[in-house]
């Protein structure tokens, strides 16, 4: 039964982009070259083209045009089977972090990532998904939080902050131009992005606020590819933001949200929204072009920049990081590379919230470990909450000295007073 | 009707048809499946970055040209070898003059010809080497890779041994294995000469709205 459910989802799933995808590929292997999992761990088995042999097989034997003639010659893959979802689970959810490095080296420019979200449908269909993420979906569901912080625990966090800084903090404002959401883990543990906001935006003299029913950012829907609880995650955000008649919401440091509430969400929904989804990168860069927030000094230690790559790659936010950095870094240095073809951190796309991944997680790190050797840099700066607990994490694992900052929390230290 | 002019007569039209429909039928078919609306707000051109995608992946960026060089070299020696004998090769344009269109065309010299086919068998043995050889091709290489491969180095093979016209069993032989070739050829991994176009485009278009093609 759960087979049957997952071979539908993935059927249904299959359009024409897919069915390109499906028919271009032509097992040269590049992609491997591309996977931190695969370079880490040497497993043949992580070499994103083989993730992708569920869907190949589903396709090949019943979307693909041909299909019909080539059943009459047994010219088609096996069906699935349970044992093959029950393996691939691994390929799929523990090491794969839709990062898409593997796009960039694909001679037929396949979405790779964009394949594996299709299967990781079927795998939620058949109900073949990990238990971390679906915890952390049930969590989000009935909380507001992936990580269980209700509404009472994020007001007094943000009165922590508002005191701290001295700054007040209007929760459910009406009428401001912007509203903001924050990612699990900045509420969690990295609240001082909260008074960082405040401080820069008292300074640039925006409006804004925050609402008590839409605080969460992360979509784990979007992560363990549930349309379903994706759909409902943002409709959230995009009832709160309209009720309060924001003219922007602003997505926060963080991959996913990113991606699932601008790119992902009007379709989720099924409709254009009545504000503006606008990235806090491309927000920063915005009043720093219009002199609206002016820095005093530098920082005089060596920075580099890691790029999230649903920002980055998947997101198009490329320079931003860079102009604003450039404004606050006396001795920037570029990892090698960067940018569109930047190293994922290794705990993107639910594999951080996912146990069974922890340990492939740590070895993926390797490849920016490797990164970082060769820059050595005095600290790392980002702007995704989950790639900065992934890397601390794996930074203490490693032994190496290094904090990573938030490119939010780094610009508010520099704000002239 | 002798065997030579079966696999150049009825045999040969019998495979171009095959070819055709089923590359016809397959892109349609895939293109009828159709791509529901994207309603999010582009930051950029979805068409730019379809044609961008294009020109793109003929070459890897973001670093991998080196780490994939070995790929690169035989997959662009086999290929670009494979054309210019396919379309230039004085016993193919002399073919397709007489079969197909009647066009004036440019042809090889007869050291061109074996210069071309040359590397086009360097590639092609190149990239079934790492097929069978590397851990990664091994495992995620199928039948389908197999065959694709073997069909397309014999019809190579057989059109050399054709090429003094010396032997008409030679040249029915070369003629029977692309007959075999262009019937397959829908049915299989070789339809990416086709469908690439359609992929590279895709993943353009998606992330040109994005403002960035990966």
């Amino acid at each position: 039964m759960s087979v049957s459910v997952a071979i539908e989802s993935m059927v249904s799933n299959i359009d024409a982009s897919a069915a390109s995808y499906l028919d271009a590929c032509v097992h040269c292997g590049q992609c491997a070259e591309a996977c931190h999992f695969y370079e880490n761990t040497g497993d043949v088995r992580f070499a994103p083209v083989y993730k992708l042999d569920l869907l190949r097989r589903v396709y090949k034997r019943h979307k693909d045009p041909l299909a019909g003639l080539k059943k009459l010659v047994g010219l088609v893959p096996q069906e699935l089977t349970q044992t093959d979802l029950d393996e691939w689970s691994e390929l799929i959810y523990d090491s794969c972090t839709l990062c898409g490095r593997c796009t960039i080296v694909c001679p037929m420019g396949i979405d790779i990532a964009g394949l594996v979200r299709k299967t990781r449908e079927g795998m939620v269909a058949a109900g073949v998904v990990p238990e971390g993420l679906t915890g952390a979906a049930e969590r989000a569901l009935e909380t507001g939080s992936p990580l269980g912080i209700k509404a009472e625990t994020f007001r007094k966090i943000v009165a922590e902050q508002a005191e701290e800084t001295g700054i007040a903090i209007e929760l459910d404002k009406s009428g401001v131009d912007y509203m903001v959401i924050l990612s699990a883990m900045e509420i969690l543990n990295f609240y001082e992005v909260i008074g960082a906001l405040a401080k820069i935006f008292k300074k640039a003299g925006v409006t804004w606020t925050m609402s008590t029913k839409a605080y969460e950012a992360t979509n784990v829907g979007i992560q363990m590819g549930d349309k379903k609880i994706a759909k409902t995650l943002v409709s959230r955000v995009v009832e709160a933001a309209e009720e309060l008649g924001v003219k922007y919401v602003v997505s926060p440091e963080c991959g996913h949200a990113y991606s699932a509430l601008n790119w992902e969400g009007p379709n989720l929904v099924g409709r254009s929204y009545k504000f503006k989804v606008i990235h806090i990168l491309e927000l920063l860069e915005q009043l720093r072009v219009e002199g609206r927030i002016p820095t005093k000094g530098k920082d005089s230690r060596r920075l580099t920049f890691h790029d999230p790559c649903q920002i980055v790659r998947r997101g198009g936010i490329v320079e931003e990081p860079r102009n604003i950095l450039g404004q606050i870094a006396d001795n920037f240095v570029e990892m090698s590379p960067n940018k569109e073809a930047n190293i994922c951190c290794g705990g993107g796309g639910g594999v951080s919230s996912n146990s069974n991944a922890e340990k492939l997680r740590l070895l993926a790190f390797g490849s920016k470990k490797r990164q970082l050797d060769d820059v050595k840099p005095d600290a790392m700066v980002t702007a995704c909450g989950n790639c900065r607990n992934v890397m601390e994490e794996a930074i203490d694992t490693y032994e190496m000295t290094m904090p990573v900052l938030s490119i939010t929390e780094l610009l508010a230290e520099y704000i002239e007073d | 009707m002798s065997f030579l002019e079966f696999v150049e007569g009825p045999l040969w039209y019998f495979a171009v048809a095959v070819f055709l429909l089923g590359a016809l039928w397959k892109v349609v078919g895939i293109l009828r499946l159709g791509r529901k609306a994207d309603l999010s707000i582009p930051r950029a051109s979805a068409t730019v970055g379809a044609v961008r995608s294009q020109f793109l992946h003929f070459v890897p960026h973001g670093g991998f040209t080196f780490r994939t060089i070995y790929h690169l070299t035989a997959g662009y020696m086999f290929h670009i070898g494979l054309f210019l004998v396919l379309l230039f090769g004085a016993p193919h344009v002399i073919f397709a003059q007489n079969n197909i269109y009647a066009l004036p065309w440019v042809s090889l010299p007869y050291w061109g010809f074996v210069v071309a086919a040359q590397v086009a068998f360097a590639g092609l043995i190149l990239l079934w080497v790492r097929r069978i050889s590397d851990p990664v091709m091994i495992k995620i290489s199928d039948k389908d890779d197999h065959i694709g491969s073997w069909l397309t180095f014999l019809v190579m093979l057989s059109g050399c041994m054709a090429l003094q016209e010396s032997v008409g069993a030679l040249r029915a032989t070369h003629m029977l294995l692309v007959d075999l070739w262009l019937i397959y050829f829908p049915f299989s991994r070789l339809m990416h000469a086709v469908t690439f176009v359609f992929s590279r485009g895709y993943t353009g278009a998606f992330f040109g709205r994005r403002g960035i093609v990966p």
